[in-house]
C-alpha cells in the first residue's frame, strides 16, 4: 500500500520549462548528431544514422534551428522564473564539500536518502546546476557556430568557428551523459516523477 | 445538453473524493514506470515516423525556416566585419565542392564571357572581363565556412559589390539580388548582404585569375553567408523585389544562411 510520504509538485514553469526543455534537446540532439555526420570532425566517430533525425542535411537543419527557439523559449522561462522567485537559492542552496562527501559516502553504501523527494541533495544540486550551465555553453557555442560574423566576442571565446564546433560537441556530450543518469535516476524513484508532472501529489 | 447534477456518494462531493483517490493511489512501482516508458517511446517514436514522413510538417519546418530568414536578417549588422587571417593561414590545398564533381567543372571561354545584367537596373549593358579587371579591386583572407560544417581559409579578389551595384545604376531599396550560372547554378541574396563592404565580386584567387574549379571567370565570394551563396561561374545578375529562392534553397535549405 502507499507509502505516504510527502510529495508537492514543482511549480507549473519548472514543470513546463522542463518537459519543453526534453522535447527540445531530443530534436536537437538527433537532429544535431545528422548535422555532424555531413563533415565529421573526428574521424574515430560517426553517428549511426537510425538515431538521427531530418533525413538529410537540410532537413536536420530545419528541425535544428527551429526547435533551438524552443530550447531558448523554455530556457529563459527556467532560469527567469528560478531567479526572480528565490527558488534557485531555496533549491540549490547551501552547496558544500562536506555535504558532497556525505552524499559521495552514502552513495558508496548504497543508502543515498530519498525522505524528502521535494529537497536536492548535494549530488542533485550539482547534477542540475551542472546541466543547466552545459545548456548555456551549448547555446552559446551554438551562436558562434550559427552567427561567427555577429558575435566576435563570444568567437573569441570559444577559439574561433573551429573551437566553437568542439565546444558545442563536447558540450552534448555532456547533456547526454546527464540525461542516461538522471533517467536512470528517476527509474530507481519513480515517484519523483510525479513532482514533474503533478500527478498524484499533495495539492 | 443539461449538466447532471454533481455526484455525491455518502454526502462526499465528487473533490473530495478525488481527493481521497489521489492519496490512496499505490507507489508508482518501476514496473508501470517502465511500461509508461515504453508507451512514450513506441509513440514517440510512431510520431516521429509519421512527422519526418508527414508534408505537413515539411511544410511547418519550411515556414519556420522563412521566418528564420527574417529573424537573421534582423540580426545581420552592416557594420560587422568577417574576420580575415593572415595569408600564412590560408588553407591549402583549398577544398573543392560543387553540387556535381571535379571532372565535370564547367570550362568557360574568358574571350566571348560576358555578365550580363537584368531586372531593376538602370545601365544593363553587359559586362566583358577586361572591362571587369579594370575597375577598382580589393583583396581580403577570410573564412568560407560550408553548410556541412566544414571550413577553409582563401584569398580572394575582385569588385565590391556595392561599388558594383552603384555603377550600373541599380536600384539598391529592392530586395533581392540573384545570380545564374553557367553550371545551371542559381543563388540570390538579400540587399542589405549585397551592400557589405566585404561582398565582392571575385576575379581571382591567390592573387591569380580563378582557376576553373574555383569559379572562372567570375565568382561571388561574401564572407557573411554560408559557402553555398558564394556561386561561382557567374553568368547573370539581376536585382528584383520577388523572391528569387536558389538551387539548394529550393530544396530546403535556409535561403538567408547568413553568418
Ligand atoms: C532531455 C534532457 C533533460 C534535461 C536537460 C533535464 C533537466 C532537469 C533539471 C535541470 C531538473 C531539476 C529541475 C528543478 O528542480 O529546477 C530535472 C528534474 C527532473 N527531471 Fe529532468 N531533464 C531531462 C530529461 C528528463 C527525462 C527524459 C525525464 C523522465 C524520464 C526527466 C524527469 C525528471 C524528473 C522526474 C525530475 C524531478 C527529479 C527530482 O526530484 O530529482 N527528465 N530535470
Amino acid at each position: 500500500m502507499a507509502r505516504r510520504e510527502i510529495l508537492r509538485a514543482h511549480p507549473w514553469p519548472v514543470r513546463l520549462a522542463h518537459w519543453a526543455t526534453v522535447l527540445a534537446v531530443g530534436i536537437m540532439l538527433a537532429s544535431g548528431w545528422r548535422i555532424y555526420d555531413a563533415a565529421p570532425f573526428y574521424a574515430w566517430w560517426h553517428f549511426p544514422p537510425q538515431f538521427t533525425l531530418g533525413g538529410w542535411l537540410a532537413g536536420a537543419l530545419m528541425w535544428h534551428f527551429a526547435a533551438m527557439w524552443l530550447l531558448v523559449g523554455s530556457g529563459l522561462v527556467y532560469v527567469g522564473y528560478n531567479i526572480l522567485s528565490g527558488r534557485f537559492v531555496r533549491q540549490f542552496w547551501p552547496l558544500s564539500v562536506g555535504g558532497l562527501l556525505r552524499d559521495v559516502g552514502d552513495v558508496l553504501r548504497l543508502r543515498l536518502g530519498h525522505a524528502d523527494l521535494n529537497r536536492y541533495n548535494t549530488i542533485q544540486k550539482l547534477m542540475y546546476l551542472g546541466v543547466v550551465a552545459a545548456l548555456v555553453v551549448i547555446v552559446a557555442s551554438g551562436l558562434v557556430v550559427w552567427k561567427p560574423v555577429q558575435f566576435p566576442f563570444l568567437r573569441m571565446v570559444m577559439g574561433d568557428y573551429g573551437g566553437a564546433r568542439q565546444v558545442h560537441f563536447w558540450a552534448m556530450a555532456a547533456i547526454v551523459a546527464f540525461v542516461l543518469v538522471h533517467v536512470v535516476m528517476v527509474v530507481l524513484v519513480p515517484n519523483s516523477l510525479r513532482t514533474m508532472t503533478n500527478v498524484g501529489v499533495k495539492k | 445538453m443539461k449538466k447532471p447534477p454533481p455526484l455525491k456518494i455518502d454526502g462526499a462531493s465528487e473533490r473530495e473524493i478525488a481527493r481521497e483517490v489521489v492519496t490512496v493511489l499505490p507507489e508508482l512501482t518501476r514496473r508501470d514506470f517502465l511500461k509508461g516508458l515504453v508507451t512514450l517511446g513506441g509513440l514517440s517514436l510512431a510520431t516521429g515516423v509519421v512527422l519526418s514522413n508527414g508534408a505537413a510538417v515539411e511544410k511547418m519546418l519550411r515556414a519556420i525556416s522563412r521566418w528564420n530568414d527574417g529573424a537573421q536578417g534582423a540580426l545581420f549588422d552592416p557594420k560587422k566585419l568577417a574576420q580575415t587571417y593572415p595569408e600564412s593561414m590560408m588553407t591549402r590545398p583549398f577544398p573543392f565542392n560543387a553540387f556535381y564533381g571535379i571532372e565535370d567543372v564547367p570550362v568557360v571561354d574568358g574571350k566571348d564571357w560576358k555578365l550580363e545584367l537584368g531586372g531593376l537596373v538602370k545601365d544593363r549593358k553587359a559586362w566583358d572581363l577586361p572591362s571587369l579587371r579594370a575597375l577598382p579591386q580589393e583583396e581580403q583572407v577570410t573564412r568560407l565556412v560550408c553548410v556541412e560544417g566544414w571550413s577553409a581559409i582563401g584569398k580572394w579578389g575582385g569588385i565590391p559589390l556595392g561599388d558594383f551595384l552603384r555603377r550600373i545604376g541599380a536600384d539598391t531599396t529592392a530586395k533581392y539580388v540573384g545570380f545564374g550560372c553557367f553550371d545551371g547554378y542559381r543563388s540570390s541574396i538579400d540587399m542589405a548582404s549585397a551592400l557589405h563592404p566585404q561582398t565582392i565580386l571575385a576575379l581571382t584567387y591567390d592573387g591569380k585569375p580563378l582557376p576553373p574549379r574555383e569559379g572562372f571567370p567570375l565568382r561571388l565570394r561574401i564572407p557573411t553567408k554560408l559557402g553555398f551563396k558564394n556561386p561561382k561561374h557567374i553568368a547573370s545578375l539581376y536585382v528584383t523585389n520577388s523572391y528569387p529562392g536558389g538551387y539548394w534553397e529550393d530544396q530546403g535549405y535556409n535561403w538567408f544562411s547568413g553568418l
